[in-house]
């Protein structure tokens, strides 16, 4: 599905990235790991399509596709989804046209008819309870005035709605009291089909007692520098990320 | 790419914007030369077929309008335009008083269907009545004896002239006088057509009234005047959209509306202005300066603005209240869209006279490209205002960097019962917001549309059902990058 070959990035001039390699394949979970600072949301930035990052060397292809070549919004609708480390506030624009708005820009592109009113308000409550988003945050402004945690939950909520073929999860256990984080990964879990895909990004190998990866890569100085199963995620919650260093 | 230059795109394409409505129909005018004077005056009022003291009265304003200095205060450049250049009447050769829609020129009804007015079954389905003027001359109007059953007068101003003489007399100049200002001198002295409404004691009027203006004739200024009377404990509903085909020349817009508002009785404004506001290059392009004033006569009386302000070159315009009945109550909601060159300056002025009256102000301003946004207010407690109260919220919303977004309230207070209350923010739209939309899958078009609209929200909301819908798609187009 995925296909990252030596990539390299750079934010103002300064290389994150130093070539990254990793192959994802359609229902497989990746966990990255990695010290603040060692590049895993640059990572999935560049996977997004934000241009605030450079891409310097190396390509990466997803379903056979060029991804340099499409747009965020383009990638978005190939079945690229980017759970964000801080999701962003929105004023004045309610999430219910938020997200019908995402859901009818990507159903155009697939050249399919956008579900109707109805159809779409059923779908919105029951991903809205497999999160546990409460209702009232629907009628709100996006992100307005949530909680570090119901910001993080309407981004899985979102996720849901798109249904994408690969979802990155950028951090998005920071800030989650243990509840919310069981909400989110057991709505997570659920979304997990044999034909999508995920990668992890998290500090802390908390999340991954809930949400279980394939492989776990661990990331450092913008590279990685080790894979292996689940097992690895414990082995370096105990000895620290000192020991990759 | 850095910051800036992904700004810049944004810019770019939101620029791009071309005027979607930039055509002109083909109809015969009958176009008087360039050039003012009382011989020009004269021939306006005879052709109208005027009682005597409207033209006296046209000649006076005319004769004070000479006397007076062009306004420079307003936040806007401009130079004086040629007065002698402008033609000062048009009308459609063929003729108005039409039986029905059948006669009306079809060059007339596609242009109006270019337009998506629909003159025809929609309107009648949807309960407007549309009283058309296109230049100067009314060529359609609805549901006249549907109103008349009620007892509500809504014609031409011209019509009303001659056929309600005493009311004209009565109220016309009575909230805007001719000394008022020098657009205002201007249009008493040379207004062409425009609409007269009259909603009798205790009448609900059945329906919303509205009236769409369009400038057509090359180079001729259009000055329309509006009457609004509400009796005692009467209502109307009025709404006024604009469109205007592209020209090259700046063309001259004067208009004066006066609203009168009895015991009450409550008047409910709606403008939707979409006058061509010049090309990219701030070429051409409508000015546009009017006075708009309401007078809430009596006590418990209401007059609500609405305005959703996204064309023209050059507007300058300031609908506003005076708060003269006790208890009487005025709101003012705006939202001002000005792209490219656009150079707007407009607000409002609440004046509060009576004992316990109360104003809202809503403004909403939002710049993109080069051009500049100023609201400008007056909220003024006079001596007998006991326990008026004010409240004003103006926000600006900047999109880009060359902008500018500006507030000049005054307030002016004689009152110590009276409350004022103030607020303002400015804001830009973020890169991450624009991210975080585009990875949603939402184009970056679509996503400063939404985010546009709902900054605009709590203004559009007060539009009719109609009028908003119409009003979204008008901010729409005025965001979008390419032509809808």
């Amino acid at each position: 599905m995925l296909e990252i070959l030596n990539l390299h990035a750079s934010v103002e001039g300064n290389e994150i990235l130093k070539g990254i390699n990793l192959s994802v394949k359609a229902g497989e979970i990746h966990a990255i790991m990695g010290p603040n600072g060692s590049g895993k949301s640059t990572l999935s930035n560049v996977l997004a399509g934000h241009n605030a990052f450079e891409v310097t060397k190396g390509s990466v292809l997803f379903e056979g596709k060029n991804l340099f070549d499409l747009s965020p919004e383009e990638r978005a609708w190939e079945g690229i989804f980017l759970a964000f480390q801080y999701p962003v506030e929105i004023p004045g624009v309610s999430m219910t046209n938020f997200i019908k708005t995402a859901v009818e820009a990507k159903y155009k592109y697939q050249e399919k008819d956008a579900p109707s009113p109805a159809e779409f308000l059923k779908m919105m409550k029951e991903k809205q309870a497999m999160v546990g988003l409460a209702k009232s945050l629907a009628g709100r402004s996006v992100n307005e005035g949530f909680s570090g945690g119901e910001k993080k939950k309407n981004d899985i909520f979102q996720m849901a709605m798109l249904e994408p073929k690969l979802a990155i999860l950028d951090e998005t256990d920071s800030g989650l009291d243990i509840d919310a984080l069981r909400i989110v990964a057991e709505g997570v879990n659920t979304l997990k089909k044999p034909d999508n895909a995920y990668i992890v990004i998290t500090h802390y190998q908390r999340l991954l007692e809930y949400i279980v990866p394939d492989v776990v890569h661990i990331l450092h100085d913008g590279k990685i520098v080790k894979t292996g199963d689940k097992s690895l995620a414990f082995e370096l919650e105990k000895k620290g990320y000192d020991w990759v260093k | 790419m850095t910051e800036k230059s992904k700004d810049k795109d944004i810019i770019d394409d939101l620029e791009k914007n071309e005027y979607k409505y930039g055509f002109s129909s083909n109809i015969e005018s009958e176009v008087f030369p360039p050039g003012i004077n009382e011989d020009v005056i004269r021939k306006i009022s005879a052709i109208k077929e005027e009682p005597e003291f409207l033209l006296e009265w046209r000649l006076k304003a005319y004769r004070h309008w000479q006397t007076m200095e062009h306004p420079y205060w307003a936040h806007i450049t401009l130079e004086k335009p040629d007065f002698q250049s402008i033609s000062y009447y048009a009308q459609p050769s063929n003729k108005p008083k039409y039986d029905s829609l059948d006669e009306v020129d079809p060059e007339i009804i596609s242009t109006f269907e270019k337009l998506g007015i629909p003159l025809e079954e929609q309107k009648l389905l949807a309960g407007v009545a549309v009283d058309a003027v296109m230049d100067s001359v009314s060529v359609h109007t609805q549901f006249r004896d549907q109103l008349e059953e009620k007892g509500v007068l809504f014609c031409s101003f011209s019509e009303a002239a001659r056929d309600y003489p005493e009311l004209i007399q009565k109220y016309l100049g009575s909230v805007v006088p001719y000394t008022d200002n020098y657009y205002a001198a201007l249009n008493s002295a040379v207004f062409s057509d425009g609409s007269f409404v009259y909603i009798p004691k205790g009448v609900r009027c059945p329906m919303e009234l509205s009236t769409y203006f369009r400038i057509n004739a090359i180079n001729t200024g259009q000055f329309e005047r509006t009457l609004i009377i509400a009796e005692d404990d009467s209502y109307v509903s009025y709404l006024e959209g604009c469109t205007a085909p592209m020209r090259d020349e700046n063309q001259l817009h004067a208009a004066v509306v006066e609203l009168v508002a009895m015991n009450g009785a409550e008047i409910k404004y709606s403008t939707v202005q979409n006058w061509y506001p010049g090309n990219k290059e701030g070429k051409g392009g409508i000015y546009n300066f009017v006075t708009k004033r309401g007078l809430c006569k009596g006590h418990h009386s209401k007059i609500s603005w609405t305005q959703v302000e996204t064309g023209s070159a050059l507007t300058w315009k300031y609908p506003s209240t005076i708060l003269k009945g006790d208890f009487s109550t005025s709101e003012f909601y705006s939202v001002a869209v000005t792209n490219n060159y656009q150079q707007a300056d407009t607000g409002t002025k609440m004046i509060h006279i009576g004992k316990n009256t109360k104003s809202t102000i809503i403004s909403k301003g939002i710049s993109l490209g080069k051009s500049n946004n100023s609201y400008r207010g007056l909220v003024r407690m006079a001596k007998t205002a006991e326990n008026a109260r004010n409240f004003s919220q103006c926000d600006s919303l900047l999109i880009g960097s060359q902008c500018g977004a500006h507030t000049f309230p005054y307030i002016d207070v004689h009152n110590k019962t009276a409350t004022v209350e103030h607020e303002a923010t400015t804001s830009k739209i973020a890169d991450d917001q624009i991210f975080y939309c585009n990875q949603r899958g939402i184009s970056t078009e679509n996503a400063v549309s939404l985010i546009v609209n709902g900054f605009a929200k709590e203004v559009l909301s007060k539009l009719p059902m109609e009028f908003a819908i119409e009003a979204h798609k008008l901010i729409a187009i005025s965001m979008e990058g390419s032509v809808g």
